[in-house]
């Protein structure tokens, strides 16, 4: 294993300058998670209209790879439809795993570079935090609806 | 080259392609191979269930189960073997207390003192026994450095205090209270003391005798034992005024249809068959830090994290938290390394350390930091781990600089 696997110069530029960090109004989906294991955080707001998730911000605490993959995460998803975000769970969990995914598949390239998580297992919870918040706002909209 | 790093079979490895540096052992200990064989010898010659069986291995097997209780008392200087009573380790322990104890004396208007640098272990079984009986959780206040000023404590501690729960040395500070001293305070306020001893008893001489706790809890696995087994220690007046809080086989001692007696203590507090291999292990834990010698082992482990924390405090953007006098742990954080971060750079050179909130989130908070990193030491550690920790930090810091 190799750290360069790991820390990719886009993954440390997204720790340090994290995309929509801040708040939204107080009405929008508000998700707070934390990983009981290593003490990292988020709170992730989604404003949801029309089935679309129009705008979305987080706030955290944690490490270069749970910031940078919520940071990743909020720009991927923003314009998306609920269903096609909730599908994009399932395709970074299969990645962080090291399972095949097509990478094309994701609005974000940037994306791409957390794969090399799959080579940390004790890093891969840090990167699936903030998908699991997202997650969690978004599917009991999907399900009210079928 | 440090003597006993020899008994360590798993320390003689590479990890990552370097050789293994162990810096996690406040988390959990490595074993020697006395204990390990010990375990083993125990399986392939005496194994069979203890206390009900007419045979011979059965009659091996009870033996050697109280004899390790025997190992026990004499390594606490306890004055009885009633009272010490195997459980699944310190949090099992320190449950029993808050289950069976504490649930039974406290009521509305008691209250039970803590601080907020426990483990969690030391802190939710008391929250949980304030929610059932409606006494009052109160935080006795610390010093800057974690440490605790006695004249304050005295001041703290009231009449309506009928149960002070304390960490013998932190987890995360390695300060070291003064058990006895506290022990006195309570008593005189007419309650008990229990002590959270799970990072005390493996590095220093505990006598329970002359710290007058009224109850001691702590882990094999810390101590060079297997995972599985701890002990708590209590008075044994006070251990016979409390009801078991685990009902089945090998604790009872008449069994009517509609009701049941107890055995005598301390094996009405253990239901069930116990982990006989666990405790054998124990007790070879036990032999094998008395043939190093635990004032050699408390001098040696605060001889490293003395050392540690010389060398770290020359690295800049190092933040050492805790007090100056410590003992075998150190933690710390590195100016714009994530601990999590570190941690992985530091397992890519070989070296295991510990990182994030060490199962004491209000003391995180009280610090100001969400996670740290923590090295933490034993005897089989050398100054050499040390400055291969140090290097290694050195080299997260120029790793981070050049990927950003």
């Amino acid at each position: 294993m190799s750290l360069d696997d790991l820390y990719r110069r886009v993954i440390m530029d997204h720790y340090q300058n994290p995309r929509n960090k801040g708040r939204l109004e107080d009405d929008a989906v508000t998700v707070d998670l934390n990983n009981p294991t290593c003490g990292d955080r988020i709170s992730l707001q989604m404003r949801i209209k029309d089935d679309t998730i129009e705008d979305v911000k987080f706030l955290g605490e944690g490490c270069s790879i749970s910031i940078a993959s919520a940071s990743m995460m909020t720009q991927a998803i923003k314009g998306l439809k609920v269903e096609e975000a909730l599908s994009l769970v399932h395709l970074f969990s299969q990645m962080v795993q090291g399972e095949e995914v097509d990478f094309e598949r994701f609005p974000l390239e940037d994306i791409e570079a957390l794969s090399g998580v799959s080579k940390f297992p004790a890093r891969i919870r840090c990167a699936t935090l903030a998908w699991k918040a997202m997650k969690e706002g978004i599917q009991p909209l999907v399900e009210n609806d079928s | 080259m440090n003597p006993y790093v020899k008994d360590f079979p798993i320390l003689d490895q590479k990890v990552n392609g370097r050789p293994l540096v162990y810096l996690d052992s406040a988390a959990s200990s490595q074993k020697p191979i006395q204990v390990i064989e010990a375990v083993e010898s125990y399986y392939k010659e005496i194994n069979a269930n203890v206390h009900r069986g007419v045979h011979t291995l059965a009659a091996k097997a009870t033996d050697a189960y109280e004899g390790a209780r025997e190992k026990v008392r004499s390594f606490l200087h306890a004055a009885s073997t009633k009272e010490i009573i195997f459980t699944r380790g310190t949090t099992t322990a320190l449950n029993l207390v808050a289950l069976s104890y504490a649930r039974a004396k406290l009521k509305e208007g008691d209250e039970i003192v803590t601080t907020y640098a426990e483990h969690h272990s030391n802190l939710i079984p008391w929250q949980q026994a304030a929610k059932a009986t409606g006494a009052k959780l109160r935080y006795l206040p610390l010093e800057p450095d974690g440490t605790l000023d006695l004249a304050k404590a005295e001041e703290f501690l009231t009449e309506r205090t009928k149960l002070l729960a304390i960490g013998h040395v932190s987890n995360v500070l390695g300060t070291v209270h003064p058990i006895r001293e506290l022990a006195a305070l309570v008593h005189a306020k007419g309650g008990v003391i229990v002590v959270d001893a799970a990072q005390s008893v493996p590095h220093m001489k505990v006598n329970v005798q002359e710290l007058d706790c009224d109850f001691l809890a702590f882990s094999a696995h810390k101590m060079t034992g297997p995972t599985g087994i701890g002990v708590l220690y209590g008075k044994q007046e006070l251990l016979e005024e409390m009801e078991p809080v685990e009902f089945g086989g090998e604790m009872i001692d008449h069994v009517d249809l509609y009701d049941a007696t107890w055995k005598e203590l301390p094996w009405k507090f253990e239901g069930g068959t116990p982990i006989i291999a666990g405790a054998v292990g124990l007790g070879a834990a036990i032999d094998y830090l008395e043939s190093i010698g635990m004032d050699w082992i408390q001098q040696y482990d605060e001889k490293l994290a003395t050392y540690a924390q010389e060398q770290l405090e020359q690295i800049d953007g190092v933040t050492i938290y805790g007090p100056k006098h410590r003992t075998g742990v150190v933690t710390f954080n590195v100016e714009g390394i994530h601990p999590h971060d570190l941690a992985t750079v530091l397992d890519s050179e070989g070296i295991a350390i510990r990182a994030g909130h060490h199962c004491a989130q209000p003391l995180m908070r009280q610090l100001g930091v969400s996670a740290t990193a923590r090295a933490s030491f034993y005897l089989y550690n050398s100054e050499e781990d040390i400055e291969r920790l140090v290097k290694g930090i050195q080299k997260a810091k120029e790793f981070f600089k050049n990927v950003t």
